[in-house]
């Protein structure tokens, strides 16, 4: 096991093990994440699925130690980011890492973009903040090359945001988080303010340039559709744990055992192929993470609860190399 | 009530919504035309902009028509004075899209259900409609404790329950639900489309669902109609709309769906270019020429009217059906 471990730890990019994340309010402590463990390997879209409250993005921030000062704590666990544990870096190394190693692609394009500066003088910020040695010409070029990349004519770099649409900013922001050829991109929920036709636009244009750059992503977003179409590697979260993870093909592969949150969340999609009249959704609502119930987060709402369920917290079921399952069902 | 087998529930007549802003004339709906027969739903999908929920709103007269015909039962209600129009809305009701602005944050839960009922003087005693009230919140499946809670209290679905409880305080033949589902998780949207697809089971409701979301318009509609910049492009029962679309647009549209299933995910993406083009002053022809891959000069210069392209299913483009000299 330890030999496997050495050979594959080339490859691995990011590995977050057993990652605990609470905010402390005025009046009640909230237990984001508890006890995440995942791996991202080089060149790999990996997938994080949830619905609200899941805990996806406050994983994507503990990553770039984005969260709320003072509120937002990691009492236990590491991130090991090629091997070194951003947990317990120093500010100025974080500054370091943030932009030119790791970037972040927020969800609201509407939003993440500043009304006042040109979008050339934007992207040309993030180039000189990291490359403080490079010639004005060296940094405008740069902006020129990048906008080509992501499909903006650079003519139209000395416009302000509000010139463009939604799909056009969106893409001004993948321009300026790809700009310093991070290893890791973190986009969250990255398409859902935009229409489908522009949505699959912009998709079209991660995935090419993802090959491009040799850049590894973790793509958050509850779509399901999407991370069939984009992801390697999936996992999906609930009450700020990974219930399930394994390759795109362990997880939208109905033949293979599931948790029954997956079957539930497959379960409540309304089909383009079938016919059922129905829909099959997980009852009820996810649990308040402030008082999260005791052994299986997921047993209020699981329809094959037992008395287990209600008392322990279950271990991980492997089923194959790949493919794992957080749920008492399959322990014997 | 008097029942009039042949005449559709709803019918708009060359239905126009114009707004005149700064740079010109924005033709938010554009000579629209649908019927909906009752207990059917009528899906509208669009992109944004393409002026859905202005549909949707012109139709309960709350924005005044521009010009055309709204046909309730037959009669035409943009000539009704301001009382009857009162009267027959509460037939008519609305369920909006987000359920956080659409609930007076100082109300209670019962108060936001019992301002319809306390409006139209339904009851006479206090003790007869709090009654109501809770059965109402039997019905659309919100627990009785929290007839005294507030809005903030309840999550996005709970809160779109009450939503729905108030649109149905009336007992409405017909509702516009201008997206009610977008703004919730997959579950509880799921359960959400469950409980109207009930509702109108049980009461024989009259939908116009409003949504850019193809899979879930599939899921509850009977019908659809696809929305272009404020006109209607193609029309079509759900299924063949589907199984069989003509237009680009309707063909882009139903590509651009990332789909959940291993066996489309080698697919290469079809796409179409650019976006949503303005609404201001369009030129006369189609207006989705501009993106589309087949366009032609035939295309430009006039209007492309909804042509029959078999039993109720209707297209606006030229690639389908004979020009006909006028």
């Amino acid at each position: 096991m330890a030999d496997e471990r050495n050979q594959t730890q080339e490859d691995i990019l990011l590995d977050i093990q057993d990652l605990h994340v609470k905010y402390n309010t005025s009046d009640a402590v909230c237990y984001a994440v508890n006890g995440l463990n995942i791996q991202v390997k080089r060149g790999e879209v990996f997938g994080l699925v949830g619905e609200t409250g899941a805990g996806k993005t406050t994983t994507a921030l503990s990553i770039l130690r984005l969260l709320p000062q003072r509120i937002g704590e990691i009492p236990q666990g590491k991130i090991l980011f090629e091997g070194q544990d951003v947990v317990q870096m120093s500010e100025d190394q974080m500054r370091e890492l943030r932009g030119s190693h790791i970037s972040m692609i927020f969800q609201d394009p509407m939003t993440s973009l500043n009304p006042v500066l040109t979008v050339g003088d934007q992207i040309a910020e993030a180039i000189e903040t990291h490359h403080q040695s490079m010639s004005k010409e060296e940094v405008q070029a740069k902006v020129d090359h990048v906008l080509k990349l992501v499909g903006i004519p650079p003519a139209r770099k000395y416009e302000y945001p509000h010139q463009f649409s939604g799909g056009m900013k969106q893409r001004v922001v993948i321009a300026m988080a790809l700009v310093c050829e991070p290893r890791l991109l973190i986009a969250d929920e990255p398409t859902t303010a935009l229409d489908v036709t522009v949505q699959n636009q912009v998709l079209d244009m991660m995935s090419n340039l993802k090959e491009e750059l040799n850049t590894s992503m973790i793509l958050i977003t509850h779509d399901l559709g999407i991370v069939c179409q984009m992801c390697d590697h999936v996992a999906i979260m609930y009450a700020g744990k990974v219930i399930e993870q394994g390759t795109v093909y362990d997880i939208f592969d109905q033949s293979k055992p599931h948790h029954p949150y997956t079957i539930g969340l497959f379960g409540s999609l309304p089909s383009l192929q079938s016919d059922s009249k129905r829909l099959k959704p997980v009852m009820g609502l996810m649990p308040d993470p402030t008082d999260l119930p005791p052994g299986c987060e997921f047993h209020p709402r699981c329809g094959s609860c037992t008395e287990t369920c209600k008392l322990k917290a279950p271990g991980v079921f492997q089923d194959g190399e790949t493919h794992m399952i957080r749920c008492h069902l399959f322990s014997k | 009530m008097n029942e009039h087998t042949n005449v559709p529930l709803i019918q708009l007549k060359d239905l126009r919504k114009y707004f005149k802003t700064g740079a010109g004339t924005l033709h938010a709906v554009d000579d629209v035309n649908l019927t909906i027969q009752k207990g059917h739903t009528l899906g509208v999908v669009g992109e944004s902009g393409c002026g859905k929920s202005t549909l949707g709103r012109t139709l309960l007269r709350l924005l005044p028509a521009t010009s055309g015909e709204i046909l309730y039962h037959g009669e035409n209600i943009l000539n009704y004075s301001a009382a009857a129009m009162k009267k027959t809305r509460s037939k008519m009701q609305m369920i909006f899209q987000d359920p956080y602005a659409s609930l007076n944050p100082r109300l209670s839960i019962s108060q936001i259900i019992a301002e319809p009922l306390k409006v139209n003087h339904v009851f006479q005693s206090k003790k007869e409609m709090d009654e109501r009230i809770l059965d109402l919140m039997d019905t659309v499946g919100l627990a009785r404790r929290l007839a005294n809670a507030y809005p903030h209290e309840l999550d996005g679905g709970r809160r779109q329950r009450i939503g729905i409880a108030r649109a149905l305080a009336l007992d409405p033949e017909f509702i516009v639900c201008d997206e009610p589902v977008s703004a919730l998780d997959v579950s509880i949207q799921a359960q959400i489309l469950n409980l109207m697809m009930d509702l109108q089971d049980q009461r024989g409701l009259t939908y116009l669902f409003i949504t850019h979301d193809l899979s879930v318009v599939r899921h509850i509609s009977s019908h659809i109609a696809v929305m272009y910049l404020g006109q209607v492009v193609e029309y079509a029962p759900s299924k063949e709309l589907f199984q069989n679309p003509k237009h680009p647009y309707t063909k882009a549209l139903l590509n651009a769906i990332p789909i959940p299933d291993l066996a489309y995910r080698d697919k290469p993406r079809e796409l179409i270019h650019g976006e949503i083009t303005s609404p201001i002053d369009p030129k006369p022809g189609c207006r989705f020429a501009a993106r589309c891959p087949h366009a032609t000069d035939a295309c430009m210069g006039k209007g492309i009217p909804l042509r029959n392209v078999g039993s109720e299913h209707q297209v606006a483009c030229v690639l389908y059906g004979q020009t006909t000299g006028e």
